[in-house]
């Protein structure tokens, strides 16, 4: 059983602070991170590792050379292998030249070992999109499966796994084939704390880094920018929301002035 | 090329006989960007025995319904409904495709992007067009920063984004619309399927539906502990509403993961939102500042959540709080029954 979980590094939007000049990110104000929901990725491919009693991990991923970090980070989690693309022509892209890349990438390390199962996380906390790991399963031609919150049976006889995949209001049960592509939700597991003998394997691993050159048959056309079909057109500051009104007074008054507010909004009273 | 692709298409979720809320919200944003560019808009519906709902769709502002109605398209599933939407995209190539960013709608349009080599823009909240150029300015917040970046696709066809619920307006449903609906026929064979749906599973408690619910107590770090932030339970039983947190409060334990709103979290977009003991990172309010109407106690005057509430208190929460509850009961006697926001 091969696992290949894909991750990314990106900046703790929990401590990242915001240049009030330009209203962006000062990336420099917060600490590059394995991107949180990755981190399940990979621990789920742990516990299925675990579960069946042997397989392999190997964990993907795509950024500069410093992302190796974030590999290591993986190893301590439990992945057995790590690979970082890392190259110039790989900046600049948005989520179908990174599917591209990946899945060519995803392609090198299927020569060694067929995957079985790709894992990615729901999506990256910079991002946002979710749209990266879909985009490899259409490229590699085999089914995804986003919004995974349980994989509740592991058939390894006929290659079939079933999930619980979140849906707006609840959740399906899907049976899904392998080879297939997962996107998790937080939900899926609880990070474990990793034993020591992977901290320290952790420490000295080094990971495989690859350039363009290694990867076989690219296209490279529809790598990085190039092959980015989106650009950002322009930045704006929203429009304002008529907000910032505060309420006056002792907290007495200031309660009654909101009930009054509430009372205002009466089409979203429900009197009975 | 790219002059080869015409109209403004919107996919049509729809589950148990029923039009998603946000797919009628695209028809009334997909309504006025068609009419800037003069071409007609589209709905695209699949499904299995969803003919009758194509009516729906015109009276929601389409002027041509796409359909596709097989026994394999019973359920969602990326492969089989990705497969007709290429199909009806490769043979009438629209100029604009939206799809509502909801769990189903995001996946089935990351991989028609994938398949059509063409950009997608993931979670926008506002949409216009560049009506010399034919281009869609699909604009959403930018990472996290308080401030929007317009997405542009300027050589792809068709230019594609997911919308966030909740943000756009439907039109009101006009019975009299007339349309015109073209029936496609695919070849789907349910052997050749490699997921099955199993089960469908609804969540009818209040909580699951964080997304969806239109009143929101949220609470923070700032309730002090877990035992301070029953307050907020209480407050949201008063009123009947939902009960979200940050993501300090997912990570101490006082909510389920499920309930944290904010940027790796829920998003919503509530009637009204009530922040408490909410501080306002930007995280968390990526999450929720398209409430129509947002309430913010914190007894820090600076915090920021005050930037983007409609109204603000400052003061403790654990005086204000009690009191609005006991306001918000006496109001309930008053009205001689019950009060409820829903």
């Amino acid at each position: 059983m091969h696992i290949v979980v894909c991750v990314k590094q990106v900046p703790d939007t929990k401590i990242i602070k915001i240049n009030p000049k330009t209203n962006t990110l000062d990336r420099r104000s917060a600490p590059a991170i394995l991107n949180p929901y990755d981190a399940h990725a990979v621990q789920e491919a742990v516990k299925l590792k675990q579960s069946l009693g042997q397989g392999k991990i190997s964990v993907l991923s795509m950024g500069p050379p410093q992302a190796t970090e974030i590999i290591k980070k993986s190893i301590e989690i439990g992945a057995d292998e790590g690979y970082l693309i890392s190259d110039r022509a790989f900046a600049g892209a948005d989520t179908l030249a990174t599917s591209y890349a990946l899945s060519k990438a995803l392609e090198k390390i299927a020569e060694k070992q067929p995957i079985d199962i790709v894992i990615c996380g729901k999506h990256a906390i910079d991002g946002d999109t979710g749209q990266v790991g879909p985009g490899i399963a259409r490229r590699m031609d085999i089914p995804p499966v986003t919004n995974v919150i349980e994989v509740t049976k592991f058939d390894k006889e006929n290659k079939i796994i079933l999930v619980k995949r979140k849906l707006t209001n609840g959740y399906e049960e899907l049976e899904v084939q392998l080879p297939c592509l997962l996107t998790v939700e937080k939900e899926i597991n609880q990070i474990a704390y990793s034993p020591l003998p992977n901290m320290i394997r952790a420490a000295r691993y080094k990971p495989n880094v690859w350039s363009v050159g290694d990867l076989e048959a690219v296209d490279k056309t529809q790598l990085g920018l190039k092959g980015s079909p989106t650009v950002v057109g322009k930045m704006f500051t929203p429009p304002k929301l008529d907000g910032g009104k505060r309420l006056e007074g002792a907290v007495d008054v200031q309660v009654k002035q909101l009930i009054e507010v509430l009372s205002e909004k009466k089409e979203l009273l429900n009197v009975k | 090329m790219i002059e080869e692709y015409r109209g403004v298409w919107v996919f049509i979720e729809q589950s148990d006989g029923e039009i998603a809320g946000v797919s009628k919200e695209l028809l009334g944003a997909g309504r006025k960007l068609a009419e800037k560019l003069a071409v007609p808009l589209a709905g695209v519906l699949l499904g299995e025995g969803i003919r009758e709902l194509s009516s729906q769709v015109i009276g929601y502002g389409a002027d041509v319904v796409y359909l596709i109605d097989h026994p394999v398209l019973k359920h969602y599933r990326t492969e089989s409904y990705m497969k007709g939407v290429n199909f009806l995209a490769e043979k009438y190539k629209p100029e604009i495709f939206l799809y509502g960013a909801t769990p189903n709608g995001k996946d089935l349009a990351s991989a028609v992007a994938t398949d059509l080599s063409t950009g997608l823009t993931a979670d926008t909240t506002m949409l216009d067009v560049d009506i010399d150029k034919r281009l869609l300015e699909a604009s959403r917040p930018a990472f996290g920063g308080n401030i929007m970046a317009t997405i542009l696709c300027k050589k792809n066809r068709p230019q594609m984004a997911t919308v966030r619920p909740k943000v756009m307006k439907a039109l009101p449903f006009d019975e009299s619309r007339q349309g015109k609906i073209i029936e496609e026929e695919i070849a789907l064979n349910e052997e050749e399927m490699r997921t099955k749906v199993i089960n469908i599973v609804k969540d009818v408690t209040k909580k699951a539906n964080l997304a969806d619910a239109h009143v929101i107590v949220c609470g923070g770090k700032g309730l002090g502990d877990a035992e301070g932030f029953k307050l907020i339970h209480e407050l949201a039983n008063t009123i009947g509403a939902s009960v979200g947190g940050t993501r300090d409060v997912i990570e101490a334990g006082w909510l389920p993961h499920e309930l944290q709103i904010g940027q790796t979290g829920e998003t919503v977009t509530p009637k009204i939102y009530f922040a408490i003991g909410v501080s306002g990172a930007i995280q968390h309010v990526v999450g929720m500042k398209n409430s129509e109407l947002i309430i913010a106690i914190n007894n820090d005057p600076n915090a920021p959540i005050f930037e983007v509430a409609t109204y603000g208190i400052v003061g403790d929460a654990h005086e204000v709080v009690p009191k609005l509850i006991e306001q918000l009961k006496q109001l309930r006697v008053e009205q001689g029954g019950e009060v409820s926001y829903v």
